[in-house]
């Protein structure tokens, strides 16, 4: 922890704030149907056009139901349509390894994963998809499904800042002018600056090299059925493998990996995500994939005060996020430049810090950064491995999406997230200054209550459910990698990741299974809508309600008091729902290892 | 009645309340209270283990068993004491209706006496001197004085009689004077006491919006806890270990909300009980929710911010008259003028060394009454005709002019929040007489706190502009509405609700009823008609404008009694984890030994003295649920800062400091 790593973090934090502003200005041009922007008249004709072609009437504004529905349907068919590519991607062109069609399992589990802006990947992308698979199937999803999270939260904020209103705005024209005016314009400008860094942008095949020196390395025996021959005492056979040339992947990998960031999806081109030298050649373009992945999360704060013309209620919100954000970024840094006390006593520590799973290039600081801000968004891209972080360390991404990801969190996601325990807390709270409790003027009832417990239950449902489940079937156990609590953790985050539609993985678990694709399918499929869907019914009957003019009675929604309580609330409710399974992973993993056990 | 509050754990709500506990254990009452019920169903299992678990098992779950059955208990306790106290004060209010039969007229004009209780809604008695009314009514023949001191506490005598704004009478009240004829307005069994009565029964107890939204929450939590909880058995048997089931339950019930699901209710009904304290009948609990919530308070010049009369104050003679002639004229134009305005000027005058003439001191004098037509009153006397008037009647009775310094004494009394009587003699006006209202003391101050709580407060008065804002500046209000007919109050009301705001008003009258009913909080005053209080959600028994300030502040207090004991609830499950994780886990992975940060005598200990504390919170806290938190009035923010920094802070501390105690003990004991 020297002053140069210091320096940078605070050089990204401070960058951070820079853009909040005029990023969150901007946003609300986006989001309003007549807004102008400089694009207007290059873009202008083309969102006129769409509209034109999908016959979408960009007047007519939708009440919630309309709008659930369009925006149900439009996941529903982008959905089947690359569940149909995946499925038929050896008879699609742009093929060149010649790469197999994916099975049943993997292909609905990818294709869910791309649509809930989750990303997560059972497969390692350069070895599975096809040139098309990725450009088409895969990357309109990092569009849309960011798209999609932005346009809930922005009808969720009209919701909160309308009043005695029947809509909540219309579905196609968000998802039309955030994908043309946001996403797009800012993507194709990124993709040319990580070009530039020397990111591969071609429709080159895989290109082979020989090792200089060749590699001899003992892998595991299989049959001819694929499953792993085991001796007479079960111990699995192994065999030597020699290894003289490497396959070097190829691809149009800068397109794909500027939404993947700034959309928050995470979904990697290359298996070892930004943790490969193409897919993160410099500090500069790891910089910058890092501030692009908080950028849009962070400035919808911005947006939200704007809106609702609270702007220190925005702020404040912003402020809850960032604090819990440089906690989570000091607490992971300092538990993995402390390192591993084993390694330290046998004198194999690197220098400083716990670099096991972790690229030299980047070194401790930055790996610990990605980490706990890919966690905070609903990123999942990661430049190091998490399963090979300290208990400690680990827990710290773990616990950021265990709480929903509402730490700047994924595009529109992170937002509508964050409203969530804001009215929890408005509501837990709010009863205290003597008033049933109010948001922002809007009386928070019975019926809203019930939207945002329903969002915020749905995802305690789903993790520890399936976590339960797969901890004691063979379905679950036979894949790890590692028992004992590490194990736990693995399952653990796998379906948290899952839920939270988050798409990092604690690697050690091959979730390639009929099992775990199915399941982490459903689990991506309930974390997503089961918590949209009543927020969009929050936004609906919140456009409804009248405002209630503010006094000194009022339950404030912005300073100090309110930041602590929102953080209270957020790590109380996370605390609270999952401290027992964290417990029995993480925790008595993190004493183990104090103690001399390592899984 | 006596006023007194009844003391919290007096013998004689306690007795039959520990009846009610027991009866309220039935399932079908408990699961309308979904986290008492969850804790019901753990109590049950649990006692079904104990014939299940290992002999040396069996004496802790013996105790685990006997506390979550407690904690049940306690929480029925706690709302049973709150129902025993509302039942004995309506009680108490009941018993005044000692009267058991009545005079009936019957359809062909004879009298008979019947039981009281065979009164119904529409039957005429007639009520004679000395006697108790039996039942609420309205008078439709007749005036009496009325002795309500039963109801009200008030022992002056009131008038009441047929016809206009004082024609309601309440049951159990004794007529002092002639008689009166009643048409009963309501069955047996649905009078206003009744009615409160059956709002603090649970029986018939509707739960609030508030209430309701609150149960919402603490039934997600206890769902969400369910789960944590449920899936902690199949991740043991991954990480090889066995929990048990007494200590799965254990941990469930600690961590659900048991100490606001088990006072919440109580919470409401005594939110009622302090409101009838005060001598207020809520007509339904929505109302005392809504009265924290308003915004704004309409309040009627007369009787609430002033004194209900005016008094003369000065006299302000024209030019060649002397302060001691005009003091003298306007001393007789009110002699006879027994309005409490003639009064204060007959005393005025007596400064001026003029004494107290009798009327029949004055042969020949000739008193001129009020009428509506001439507006004036005085007094024909010696070949002049003195009267005194309100300027523009007084300017009609000279031939329509006024002299210029008359004028601009009427402008400035006028000006000043008074009002201005002119007196004059057939010949010329002799001068003013500044009429001043009396602002009741103590009110601005008052006002200033609500202004603190940010409630707006507006003055409702016929006055012109010019009075209505001298007084509303002298008594600290927000803002006044001048020249007000009874419509414009509900048209006022109805713009403020338009604006999102909450109202809350005092009437009477029956033309105030369509504002009663409009308003979120409508306090009807006893005195007042049948119309009023059948409009209103609220009645005051002691029909005392001021009293919407506490009902209001009652409202507040029952809102934050709600927060303030949610938030130490939630606030209290992280102690519980310190002390039921590391117990849970200890045997397998003794490493967990650092997260006993309370080091807590051994697991059994830990989780036995987080259930003991989980359940005697509950009865701790009781008395704090039924009399509610300390109010004060303050800002939002002041508010907010301290509740947060009591019941949070207090609440993540408490347990700490309270398991720890309890482990103690129960090492000391040898109980685990």
């Amino acid at each position: 922890m020297n002053i140069h790593q210091w320096l940078e973090l605070a050089l990204y934090l401070g960058a951070l704030i820079l853009v909040t502003k005029p990023l969150g200005l901007y946003l609300g041009r986006v989001f309003d149907a007549n807004g102008r922007t400089w694009l207007d008249p290059l873009v202008r004709p083309l969102e006129k056009l769409t509209y034109w072609i999908f016959r979408v009437d960009p007047a007519k504004e939708q009440g919630w139901k309309q709008y659930t529905f369009a925006m149900l349907t439009f996941s529903l068919v982008s959905l089947l349509f690359t569940y149909t590519i995946l499925r038929l991607q050896n008879f699609l062109p742009l093929n060149p390894q010649n790469f197999p069609a994916l099975s049943e399992h993997l292909a609905f589990n990818t294709a869910v994963s791309f649509t809930t802006n989750t990303n997560w990947q059972s497969y390692a992308g350069e070895s599975t998809m096809s040139y098309l698979s990725q450009m088409v199937a895969l990357t309109i999803h990092n569009f849309f499904s960011a798209a999609v999270g932005m346009a809930v939260a922005a009808a969720l904020v009209r919701g909160i800042a309308r009043h005695t209103a029947q809509t909540i705005g219309n579905f196609w024209v968000d998802v039309t002018r955030i994908t043309y005016y946001l996403l797009l314009p800012l993507c194709l400008v990124f993709a040319i600056f990580l070009v530039s860094q020397g990111m591969i942008q071609n429709f080159k095949p895989y290109t082979s090299a020989k090792l200089i020196e060749s590699q001899t390395i003992s892998v595991q025996k299989n049959d001819a059925n694929g499953k792993p021959i085991v001796d007479a005492r079960g111990n699995p056979v192994m065999e030597n493998q020699t290894l003289d040339t490497q396959t070097i992947v190829q691809g149009p990998m800068a397109s794909q990996v500027a939404i993947k960031m700034l959309g928050t999806n995470g979904g990697g081109y290359a298996n070892a995500n930004a943790a490969h030298p193409f897919e993160n050649p410099t500090p500069l373009s790891n910089f910058l994939q890092m501030l692009a992945l908080l950028c849009i999360g962070s400035a919808m704060t911005y947006h939200l005060g704007r809106e609702t013309k609270n702007q220190k209620h925005g702020w404040s919100v912003w402020s809850a996020m960032f604090a819990m954000c440089l906690a989570g970024i000091l607490i992971c840094w300092w538990a993995e430049a402390r390192g591993n006390p084993q390694h330290q006593q046998l004198g194999i520590a690197a220098a400083d810090g716990n670099m096991e799973g972790k690229e030299v290039r980047f070194g401790i600081m930055n790996s610990a950064l990605f980490a706990t801000v890919t966690t905070d968004a609903s990123c999942g891209a990661v430049n190091s491995m998490h399963d090979s972080f300290t208990p400690l360390g680990g827990l710290v991404p773990l616990f950021n999406i265990q709480t929903g990801e509402v730490i700047f969190g994924g595009v529109g996601a992170g937002l509508y997230g964050m409203l969530i325990f804001v009215v929890l807390t408005v509501f837990i709270a709010g009863l205290m200054v003597g008033r049933t409790p109010e948001y922002l003027g809007k009386k928070i009832e019975s019926y809203d209550v019930k939207m945002v417990l329903l969002a915020s239950v749905i995802l305690a449902f789903v993790i520890l459910g399936f976590t339960a489940w797969a901890s004691v079937s063979d379905w679950g156990k036979s894949s790890l990698a590692n028992q004992g609590p590490h194990g736990l953790s693995e399952i653990l985050y796998a379906y948290t990741s899952g839920a939270g539609n988050n798409g990092s993985a604690f690697a050690g678990l091959n979730a390639n299974t009929p099992w775990y694709d199915t399941t982490l399918g459903i689990a991506m499929l309930l974390g997503r809508f089961g918590m949209i869907i009543p927020l969009l019914a929050l936004a609906g009957s919140l456009a409804r309600k009248k405002i209630i003019p503010a006094s000194a009675g009022t339950f404030s929604v912005s300073g100090v008091t309110f930041v602590v309580l929102l953080v209270g609330t957020i790590l109380l409710i996370g605390a609270l729902t999952f401290l027992p399974a964290l417990a029995l992973g993480p925790i008595v993993e993190h004493l183990l290892m104090l103690k001399g056990n390592l899984f | 009645m006596t006023h007194k509050s009844v003391s919290i754990f007096d013998g004689k709500i306690l007795a039959p309340a520990l009846g009610d506990t027991f009866r309220k254990l039935d399932p079908r009452l408990m699961v309308k209270n979904p986290v008492m019920f969850v804790t019901l169903v753990g109590a049950a299992i649990s006692t079904v283990e104990i014939f299940r678990s290992p002999a040396d098992q069996v004496l802790f779950v013996v105790q685990i068993a006997i506390w979550l059955w407690f904690t049940v208990l306690f929480a029925n306790f706690a709302e049973a004491v709150a129902e025993g106290r509302g039942k004995a004060q309506a009680k108490a209010l009941r018993q005044t209706r000692t009267q058991t039969s009545a005079n009936k007229i019957s359809d062909d004009e004879k009298i008979k006496t019947v039981d009281a209780d065979s009164l119904r809604k529409d039957d005429v008695i007639v009520v004679r001197a000395g006697e108790i009314i039996p039942a609420d009514g309205e008078i439709i023949y007749g005036a009496a004085t009325v002795d309500e001191s039963a109801i009200t506490g008030e022992s002056a005598p009131v008038v009441r009689e047929a016809g206009g704004d004082r024609s309601a009478v309440t049951g159990g009240t004794r007529v002092l004077s002639d008689e009166i004829r009643i048409r009963i307005t309501c069955n047996p069994g649905e009078g206003f006491l009744d009615r409160m009565i059956s709002l603090v029964e649970g029986a018939s107890r509707q739960k609030t919006p508030n209430e309701l939204a609150l149960t919402i929450l603490l039934a997600a939590l206890t769902i969400v806890f369910l789960l944590a909880v449920v899936t902690l058995k199949p991740l043991g048997i991954y990480s090889g270990v066995t929990f048990s089931n007494p200590v799965l339950i254990a941990l469930l019930v600690c961590l659900i909300p048991t100490t606001i699901g088990g006072l919440l209710s109580a919470i409401g009904i005594a939110g009622m009980d302090r409101l009838l304290q005060k001598n207020v009948l809520a007509m339904s609990g929505r109302a005392v929710e809504a009265a924290g919530d308003v915004d704004v308070l309409l309040l009627d010049k007369t009787g609430t911010i002033t004194l209900g009369n005016r008094q003369a104050t000065a006299f302000l003679p024209a030019a060649g008259v002397t302060e001691r002639e005009l003091a003298d004229a306007a001393q007789l134009a009110s002699l006879a003028d027994e309005t409490p305005e003639g009064r204060s000027i007959v005393v005025l005058a007596k400064n001026f060394g003029i004494r107290a003439r009798e009327i029949h001191e004055l042969p020949g004098a000739q008193f001129v009454p009020f009428t509506a037509q001439t507006r004036m009153s005085g007094v024909n006397y010696e070949g002049q005709q003195i009267r005194k008037g309100a300027a523009t009647a007084v300017k009609q009775f000279l031939g329509g002019t006024l002299s210029p310094e008359i004028e601009s004494a009427v402008e400035t009394v006028s000006r000043s929040g008074g009002t201005p009587l002119v007196v004059a003699t057939q010949e010329r006006a002799l001068g003013v007489v500044h009429l001043k209202d009396i602002v009741k003391g103590g009110l601005a101050e008052r006002f200033q706190r609500f202004r603190a709580m940010g409630i707006r407060t507006v003055m409702i008065t016929g006055d012109n502009q010019l009075t209505a804002a001298a007084i509303a500046a002298e008594a600290g209000v927000d803002d006044f509405l001048a020249e007000a007919k009874p419509e414009d109050k509900l048209a006022l009301i109805r713009k403020e609700q338009t604006g999102g705001r909450m109202v809350a008003m005092i009437g009477d009258g029956t033309n105030d009823a369509p504002a009663l009913a409009q308003a979120d909080v409508g306090v009807a005053m006893n005195t007042g008609t049948q119309a009023a209080k059948e409009a209103g959600n609220m009645v005051d028994l002691d029909s005392n404008p001021t009293k919407l300030l506490e009902i209001i502040e009652i409202g507040k207090q029952l809102l934050i009694t709600r927060g303030a004991l949610t938030t130490f609830s939630i606030a209290n499950d992280i102690a519980k984890y310190f002390a039921i994780i590391p117990a849970m886990l200890m045997v397998t992975f003794p490493v967990i030994a650092p997260l006993n940060i309370m080091h807590l005598h051994s697991p059994n200990s830990a989780i036995l003295s987080a259930v003991i504390f989980n359940a005697l919170v509950i009865i701790a806290l009781i008395p704090l649920a039924l009399r509610g938190v300390k109010f004060r009035p303050l800002g939002a923010a002041q508010m907010l800062q301290r509740n947060l920094l009591i019941y949070g802070v207090g609440g993540v501390i408490v347990p700490f400091v309270g398991i720890k105690l309890i482990d103690v003990i129960i090492a000391g004991l040898h109980l685990a």
